[in-house]
């Protein structure tokens, strides 16, 4: 017997979303509307989300559109700027058991199907945002309006570790062909996470009709009268059948490419829209239970979660911040060093504080040179639309360049992006100091170096502060903010103060080699390298931590890097932290290698070149894949293990969310810990799991 | 240069329905409620490129909140008109959109502007009237005017004082007469009225009608009803127009520039004034300006086919009524009703009054010319006059 809203036990912290039930007689419908409003009481900023009790009052206002007479269509909408969004994720751990999870599918697929077996035409005016359980809600009515403006649209399931299991997965390719439902359901998702915009739903043949926000609701309805009355007849776009087995495969080839299948969501997700093709919309519905219960009674959803919430609510308060009161207003900033990272830096500081910006370097050619480079990426933005002709000009108006230090006399805040060597950096700091008000924060953005050691020739040290940055600066989301002793609060409140407007996620590190990121991912090649240089060839070596599905390869991840830095690193993490980070012959002869080492044809991808092998000495113990799998793992397990000894940072979690925001490690390892931990290889090397 | 004068025409007149204060609209921006109506204005009107728009003039009473910020402008860029269409604010109290038109109207007249948007809104649920008013002291210190003038309850109460003629009675059965023509009319009326969404604690509804007409009114069911404004005095909830939320917009053109555009004509202008009387009976305001418009215009009382008075007080009606020698009951004065049935938010009713008009002139071909009139706060009255496009000669 399968489970209706009804059926499910109250979920005691739901905020429940109501459905409120209004009827009316709109000219010439000749008979009643019925509009069902979501809403959980709350403004936007905590949008509705469906637990137990929300489904419980939709399940009883479709009871009380039934019990009226003359009701002639039945239309869904939100409270303002939000449809519905989804699932309850505060809800989910609570589902402790398999059945727990089959009736919340369950009863998820009853009352959505009301809408679609309805005898009365059935709209949704998605008005705003409207994820996973809310988009699929839109998908049961037999039409949908969307407004042009609406944000946060989409099937994001499998992101989280679970697929669209109230419909979607079966009505949305029958809907819009199994191309575009691929996409939406898995490309979007896996591709950081992608939505969809309102004006995205009508040519993606999601939405039947858009109209603007001012008048949406409006206009919708005057729009579903016509439909309901025949006045308009919706005609949607024939679908392609026999499209289903080559977009599958190429679906799959793809999942596998970029996860090596190690996202089990991302798999079942596309079981079950090749199902589609030739399922009742029944069978469907109990594939996705099944497939639904399977994947929130298993491991890589609870690290998903685990994830989300990290990112959610760590992500936005970080641990160790002073209080935001006490951080210094920020009027201008100086950049030292007008190369590469220090050009991205000004850009960004520019966006998003909206403050002058001045770098400097040695003469007036680099500093121009600098320069021109932000101007070009200020073109690039405005050309792409990304910022307005008005904000352009602004941005080319604040970023400016010098080869004379003077100009940062007036600025609040100065940051190095100069060579990562500690002398250099030293030199570089003494000069601004003496340029510098005593108050001006001196952030350095080293990768690495100790910020200790920085601030030991300052007259102000208290002022220093690490701020490092991720490259590509204005993509990657992550910034680790480091304190040392010194540091006092202001300074420290005001860099995180800056991450945040910034739009960075801040995750605090002590004054460690490395800090957190750089260290894993160091120690991590440095297994790589080390089971190499011990005989495991490198297609072995590189083929070994595909089951985690992580972002990158090892050898496409030094590519990235630029063997020279992963050399630089290699022989800094060796000289702080000892023999677990080995002075990699094979790395270094790569790194000082004259001819390309990685393929061009294979950008990207870590292909060595013939003569980079044929440099490469192998030991006489090589190792199978899964071995050398274990030994990174075990290395990283050992690693992290000294990291929370040390104090890099409070606790495993703040590992986690570092390397989800700076590495890009997946939500199904929950970053990195929770994977150690449900393998049992953190009890293994280090006697007890991560998670307190 | 060409100094002549240009016609000015009426082309179309909408409004969102009116609510009753704190019920229906009181979860709504006022700004919504004005935006809303142009939007409507022009998808009814999609030959008018809304680029041409010189001008959005846009009243309200009280210009703070949902209704400052210059709404002319704002309301103008939230309806999604071109960002090089400009506008501004206007008040003239309850002649605030009678104003808008009137303005725009000079302006085009004068070959300043070619088309223009006018019109107003008022949420007295968001502002009721007087709201953060200051009245300088020296009203009081200087006995410029009754304190009393402030409170328009008051002045009809005056009314009924000066001319003893204008009976309870008088004013009941007027009421009884607007409500049963508005609800005679409800279907005609409906053609000029926009939908609007409304959203409270219980969810969406999207409004389609009036909230405040009374159908059956009675004079029994008058007879006993509460004298806010006076112990034992005459004016009622019954006999006034009710506190309202709603808003109003037309387009007014320059003659040769709606032919060009294919735009029609509803009515044509044919002049308007306004005039001052004394605050403490600001209810006869209409009567002289309705004078002197027409004086103006070299016409007379007996060349008016049909009349859109502002009902804000059935005694204040039956004044101008009494002075032009017109009946009570006289079918070319409100033939769908007035503010008593549908209400009156404030600064919008001006272009409802017009609206109306527009719909008898294409109704009424016999009738050559129309007047639109009605009271001001502080004693002001304001009249335009209209000529009937359709009119084919009388009967």
């Amino acid at each position: 017997m399968s489970a209706t809203p009804l059926d499910l036990p109250d979920f005691e912290e739901e905020v429940v979303t109501e459905s409120y039930v209004r009827f009316l007689e709109p000219r010439g419908l000749g008979g009643k509307a019925a509009i069902i409003t979501l809403d959980n009481g709350f403004d936007h900023t905590k949008p509705s989300s469906f637990g137990p009790g929300g489904l419980k009052s939709l399940w009883r206002a479709i009871d009380a559109v039934e019990a009226e007479d003359g009701v002639k269509l039945i239309a869904v909408t939100g409270k303002p700027f939000i449809f519905l969004a989804g699932a309850d994720i505060k809800l989910m751990p609570s589902l402790e058991t398999r059945e727990q999870g089959l009736a919340l599918a369950q009863a998820g697929h009853a009352l959505y199907k009301r809408l679609k077996d309805s005898a009365v035409p059935t709209f949704a005016f998605v008005n705003g945002t409207a994820l996973g359980g809310g988009f699929e809600l839109a998908l049961h009515c037999h039409y949908r309006t969307v407004s042009t403006t609406a944000l946060g649209l989409g099937l994001p399931e499998v992101s989280i570790g679970l697929i669209p299991g109230w419909g979607g997965s079966q009505i949305l390719p029958n809907l819009i062909g199994i191309e575009k439902a691929a996409q939406v359901v898995v490309g979007n998702p896996l591709n950081q996470n992608k939505m969809l915009k309102g004006a995205d739903l009508v040519p993606l043949g999601i939405a039947d009709a858009e109209f603007e926000a001012a008048d949406f609701i409006e206009e919708s309805l005057d729009w579903a009268v016509k439909v309901a009355t025949g006045q308009i007849t919706v005609e949607r776009a024939e679908i392609d059948r026999d499209a289903w087995p080559l977009v599958i495969a190429g679906a799959r080839k793809l999942v596998d490419e970029r996860v090596h299948n190690a996202s089990a969501a991302a798999v079942r997700a596309l079981d079950l829209l090749e199902l589609a093709q030739h399922a009742t919309f029944e069978e469907g519905s109990l594939a996705e239970d099944e497939a639904l219960a399977d994947l929130e009674a298993g491991p890589q959803f609870q690290s998903s979660i685990y994830a989300f919430n990290l990112v959610r609510s760590l992500g936005k308060r970080p641990e160790g911040a002073p209080s935001p009161g006490l951080a210094k207003e920020v009027r201008k900033v100086g950049v030292v060093g007008a190369g590469l990272m220090a050009g991205q830096i000004a850009l960004m500081f520019a966006r998003r504080l909206e403050v002058p910006v001045v770098m400097t370097d040695l003469d007036e050619e680099r500093a121009q040179k600098g320069l021109a480079y932000v101007r070009a990426e200020i073109d690039k933005l405005e050309a792409k639309g990304r910022t307005s002709k008005l904000k352009a000009a602004k941005l080319r108006a604040l970023v400016t360049a010098s080869s004379d230090k003077s100009v940062y006399a007036d600025c609040d805040l100065v940051i190095e992006a100069v060579f990562e060597e500690l002398g250099v950096k030293q030199a570089v700091f003494a000069e601004v100091e003496s340029i510098v008000s005593d108050e001006a924060l001196l952030v350095t953005n080293t990768s690495g170096l100790s910020v200790t050691a920085m601030a030991s020739g300052l007259k102000h040290p208290e002022r220093l502060v690490g701020m490092h940055f991720f490259n590509p600066v204005a993509v990657m989301p992550l910034v680790e903010v480091i304190a040392t002793e010194s540091t006092d609060k202001e300074t420290l409140a005001t860099a995180y103060a800056v991450a945040k407007k910034l739009k960075k996620t801040a995750v605090g590190s002590a004054d460690r080699p490395a800090f957190i990121v750089n260290r894993l991912l160091g120690r991590m090649l440095a297994e790589v390298t080390g089971a190499v240089d011990a005989g495991t060839p490198v297609e072995v070596a590189d083929v070994s931590l595909d089951a985690l599905g992580l972002p990158m390869r090892p050898f496409a991840l030094l590519e990235l890097v630029g063997l020279q830095v992963a050399w630089h690193l290699c022989q800094h993490l060796n000289e702080d932290l000892g023999p677990r980070f080995p002075a990699s012959e094979n790395l270094r002869r790569m790194a000082e290698a004259d001819f390309p080492v990685f393929d061009a044809a294979a950008k990207g991808k870590g292909k060595l070149t013939e003569e980079a092998k044929a440099v490469i000495a192998l030991g006489d113990s090589p190792s199978t894949a899964d071995e050398v799998g274990q030994r990174i793992l075990r290395g990283l397990t050992e690693e992290i293990g000294l990291m929370l000894d040390e104090g890099v940072v409070p606790s495993a979690k703040q590992i986690d969310l570092a390397m989800i925001l700076g590495a890009g490690f997946p939500f199904w390892l929950g970053g990195l810990t929770p994977y150690l931990d449900r393998e049992g290889i953190s009890t293994d090397v280090t006697g007890k799991p991560f998670a307190e | 240069m060409n100094d002549t004068i240009r016609d000015v025409v009426f082309v179309d007149g909408v409004r969102t329905p009116f609510g009753k204060a704190g019920k229906l609209f009181e979860d709504t921006r006022a700004d919504d409620l004005i935006i809303r109506a142009i939007r409507s204005l022009l998808r009814r009107n999609p030959g008018l490129p809304p680029e041409r728009v010189d001008e959005v003039a846009l009243a309200a009473t009280t210009q703070i909140g949902d209704q400052g910020l210059t709404l002319g402008r704002t309301a103008a860029l939230l309806a999604g008109l071109p960002r090089s269409v400009p506008g501004y604010s206007i008040d003239r109290m309850c002649a605030g959109a009678m104003t808008a038109v009137t303005s725009v109207a000079s302006a085009i007249a004068s070959r300043q502007y070619d088309i223009a948007i006018a019109g107003g809104v008022e949420s007295m649920s968001n502002h009721p009237m007087g709201e953060g008013a200051d009245p300088n002291p020296r009203i009081v210190a200087e006995r410029l005017v009754d304190p009393d003038a402030l409170q328009m309850g008051v002045t009809a109460e005056n009314l009924h004082d000066l001319y003893p003629q204008l009976t309870k009675e008088r004013a009941d059965a007027y009421a009884v007469q607007t409500q049963a023509r508005y609800a005679a009319a409800v279907d005609k009326l409906s053609a000029d009225i926009t939908t609007m969404a409304a959203r409270s604690d219980e969810g969406w509804t999207v409004a389609t009608g009036d909230e405040l007409p009374r159908p059956g009114t009675t004079m029994e069911g008058l007879a006993n009803l509460r004298t806010p404004f006076r112990p034992h005095g005459r004016v009622t909830a019954g006999t006034s127009s009710p506190n309202t939320d709603g808003a109003t917009a037309c387009i007014i053109a320059d003659a040769e520039t709606a032919a060009e555009l294919g735009l029609p004509i509803a009515m044509k202008m044919v002049g308007f004034a306004f005039a001052g009387v004394d605050p403490e009976t600001m209810g006869v305001g209409p009567i002289p300006s309705t004078e002197k418009a027409l004086a103006r215009a070299g016409l007379t009382i007996d060349d008016i086919g049909l009349f859109e008075l502002n009902e804000a007080f059935a005694v204040q009606v039956l004044a101008f009524l009494d002075h032009f020698k017109i009946a009570d009951d006289d079918p070319r004065v409100n033939p769908w009703g007035g503010a008593i049935a549908m209400g009156h938010p404030l600064a919008s009713s001006g272009v409802r009054l017009m609206t109306q008009l527009a719909r008898h002139f294409a109704e009424r071909p016999e009738v050559r010319y129309g007047v639109t009139a009605m009271c001001v706060g502080l004693g002001q009255g304001g009249t335009v006059i209209w000529e009937n496009p359709n009119f084919k000669g009388a009967n």
